[in-house]
């Protein structure tokens, strides 16, 4: 039987998730392998929105911290349910992007670039300013989400760590599972074409204001629930998690394995998650390490890193 | 595969990293870089000095300290990793750290959970009410320092507060404990201001508070925009004396204000400010002496209130593993709460099952700048 390259991306990604754990000499590696997989998702949506669309957002932390805030203060303002919290932190950050995307997206041009950018922020300002909603500057808890309850309800006990390490890489999955199928559907296919052609796009029908504000819509969300995400697993929030570095190294992740492969840009991400944690004797240098993986990749792999390595390993048989 | 490999050398390098195994693990999570880094730099020193000495010196019951640290940036998320890790990871007996409030809150639940004793460097009095087993903390806090600014200016016969804050963690915090205690420490806020810690130019809210009627002036904040507001006050030529907050111990501040600026403003500090004015029969005189020498020594930099903190942490902890003579995180942590008129750098310790900061108002010296440096009220 020969699998599609979607099926083949999907069982690499759940094959890899289900098996690394063989090698971890200690459950704080499920602590890592969950931030790679949360990061994983919001790089998830910028594939989406940069590998599909061809649009660049500076502020997508932004949304994460609208899902992460969402969680915290629902259930204790309203006495939302906090899974429920995180849903509608989801449809609020697909609402706000609807409002901020629509006007700027029928502009051609870097034009999104620069309004999320102001949006990131502006959400990082109210959630410092706005001590008295937030917690300000020193954060606010988060409700248990009862989620490791419930698992223990139905016979499966784990540790904290390897709870969230199992739930993160499962949702991860899903969206993955969920880019893969709109990159084959029309609306896929509309997105690869305006993002190869503006003008072509249009000449054969495609609504290209329409379909960029889907595919912005879009990788908000999917940056809202890795927010939530954070929020719930870390059962604490600051408003660090909307700060504009965190929506760079998002922008950063993606581009580094790959903008156009939802299994490169994951790639990129668990690199990235990575390197701190292996760099941490050289902590002042990370940046710079940064700095300069980036500017390699960018002068010779411009596909990202994973699409050039895979093309390298077939490049005989091509 | 690539990704495997990458965990396997995480997992080899952190394996090389793995000491002896009779050595005691202690780890640290301090925001050396980022915002909080003027605070976490001096920590992370002092914790490194520290270690060496008492390794010299032939460890702890004999057995040599592997001090842990590592740098979370500020950022509340990698600070919770960075706590897994010392966990999970390096198997540590005990933490110092946390250089804020937000990283702090962040680690705690790992530390409760895993049972193993914290001492925080922060200092927002939420991270030890309500008590919390494992968890332990150094440096006053901020409803200290507006309890002991109230009593000093009721005893100057000012009852009329204007209050001027940053709009930053520091400030923010203060501001609200400030206002919490001001009715039960006979003193009125009859203004309340607020600015950016970037902002340039704090006259109009000075003026403001200036028609306000208050008869003192209190600056909660830290970093630039407390030496903004004393250059302005000194500027607009206003009656009411200023109060800054301990968030501006260090000489840095007399500097960025200019020291005509700073003349007769008011400030609750930790002895360790004021190491040689202490009178001779004070039992902190000796400790901070020693901490201040030994740290401007190594460092060749003026010494902080901040890294006392990491001072005391280590010190307690140290007294606590020798007392419990066993490295066995729940007995550390008893011995750590059986903590008892400890001499630290930021006062006389004494910690109990309902109390985890252990220090009294007594702690803080209310201190004057006078020619360009301080001096004990009197």
């Amino acid at each position: 039987m020969r699998l599609g390259p979607k099926s083949t991306t999907l069982l690499v990604l759940a094959a890899l998730i289900a098996l690394t754990p063989v090698f971890f000499p200690s459950s704080f590696y499920y602590r890592v392998g969950s931030l790679i997989f949360i990061n994983g998702l919001a790089v998830t949506g910028m594939v989406i929105l940069i590998g599909y669309a061809g649009q660049i957002s500076l502020g997508h932390a932004g949304f994460a911290g609208i899902g992460a805030y969402s969680c915290a203060l629902m259930p204790v303002h309203w006495g939302v349910p906090v899974l429920l919290a995180a849903v509608l932190g989801a449809l609020i950050s697909a609402a706000l992007a609807w409002l901020v995307g629509r006007p700027i997206l029928r502009l051609k041009g870097y034009y999104l670039a620069v309004a999320t950018l102001g949006f990131g922020i502006l959400v990082y300002m109210v959630l410092m300013n706005e001590a008295w909603l937030t917690g300000g500057p020193d954060g606010t808890a988060v409700p248990d989400s009862g989620l490791r309850d419930m698992a223990k309800a139905i016979g499966i006990n784990l540790k904290n760590s390897e709870f969230w390490y199992w739930f993160c890489g499962i949702v991860l999955t899903i969206g993955a599972w969920l880019a893969l199928n709109l990159h084959d559907s029309p609306t896929g296919r509309a997105l690869r074409a305006l993002h190869g052609s503006e003008i072509a796009a249009r000449t054969v029908g495609v609504d290209v204001a329409k379909y960029k504000l889907q595919a912005f819509v879009i990788s908000a969300v999917y940056a809202s629930v890795a927010g939530s995400l954070v929020a719930l697993q870390n059962q604490f929030v600051t408003p660090d998690i909307a700060g504009y570095m965190h929506s760079i190294e998002w922008v950063t992740m993606t581009v580094l394995g790959g903008a156009g492969s939802v299994l490169g840009a994951i790639f990129g991400a668990g690199i990235l998650t990575l390197l701190p944690q292996v760099l941490t004797r050289f902590a002042e240098y990370e940046q710079l390490l940064l700095g300069l993986i980036m500017m390699l990749v960018m002068i010779f792999m411009r596909d990202g890193l994973l699409p050039q390595v895979l093309r390298l390993i077939r490049g005989k048989d091509q | 595969m690539t990704l495997r490999n990458l965990m396997t050398t995480a997992a080899a390098l952190s394996a090389l990293a793995a000491p002896a195994l009779a050595d005691i693990n202690i780890g640290a999570s301090i925001s050396e870089t980022g915002p909080a880094a003027f605070l976490g730099d001096p920590e992370a020193k002092t914790l490194r000095m520290e270690v060496e000495k008492i390794n010299a010196e032939g460890g702890i019951n004999g057995e040599k300290i592997n001090l842990i640290i590592y740098d979370d940036g500020g950022d509340a998320n990698k600070a919770k990793t960075f706590a897994t890790r010392l966990v999970e990871d390096d198997e540590v007996v005990a933490v110092i750290g946390g250089t804020t409030t937000g990283t702090t809150m962040a680690m705690v639940p790992v530390f409760e959970d895993a049972e193993i004793p914290f001492i925080s460097l922060a200092g927002a009095v939420d991270i030890i009410e309500p008590v919390k087993t494992f968890t332990f903390k150094t440096p006053h806090t901020d409803r200290m320092a507006c309890e002991k600014i109230f009593a000093d200016m009721k005893a100057q016969g000012f009852t009329k507060v204007g209050m001027i804050s940053g709009s930053d963690g520091f400030g923010k915090s203060m501001q609200a404990q400030c206002k919490g205690v001001a009715e039960a420490s006979g003193v009125e806020i009859v203004a309340d201001e607020v600015y950016g810690p970037q902002d340039a130019d704090m006259t109009p809210q000075l003026t403001n508070i200036k028609g306000s009627g208050a008869q003192a002036i209190l600056n909660s904040g830290m970093g630039q925009g407390p030496a903004v507001v004393t250059r302005n006050h000194k500027q607009l030529a206003i009656e009411a004396p200023l109060y800054q907050s301990h968030g501006v111990a260090s000489k840095q501040f007399i500097e960025l204000a200019g020291a005509q600026a700073a003349e007769g403003v008011r400030l609750p500090a930790a002895a360790l400010l004021v190491a040689d004015q202490l009178p001779d029969d004070d039992a902190q005189k000796p400790v901070v002496i020693a901490y201040r020498d030994a740290y401007q020594a190594a460092t060749g930099e003026d010494v902080s209130t901040f890294g006392g903190h990491a001072h005391d942490a280590l010190a307690i902890l140290k007294a606590a593993i020798e007392r419990a003579d066993s490295t066995d995180p729940v007995a550390i942590r008893d011995q750590i709460e059986a903590t008892k008129d400890f001499v630290g750098t930021a006062g006389n310790v004494t910690y109990s099952p309902e109390d985890h900061l252990g220090l009294t108002l007594d702690a803080f010296k209310m201190l004057v700048i006078k020619d360009g440096d301080w001096t004990i009220a009197q």
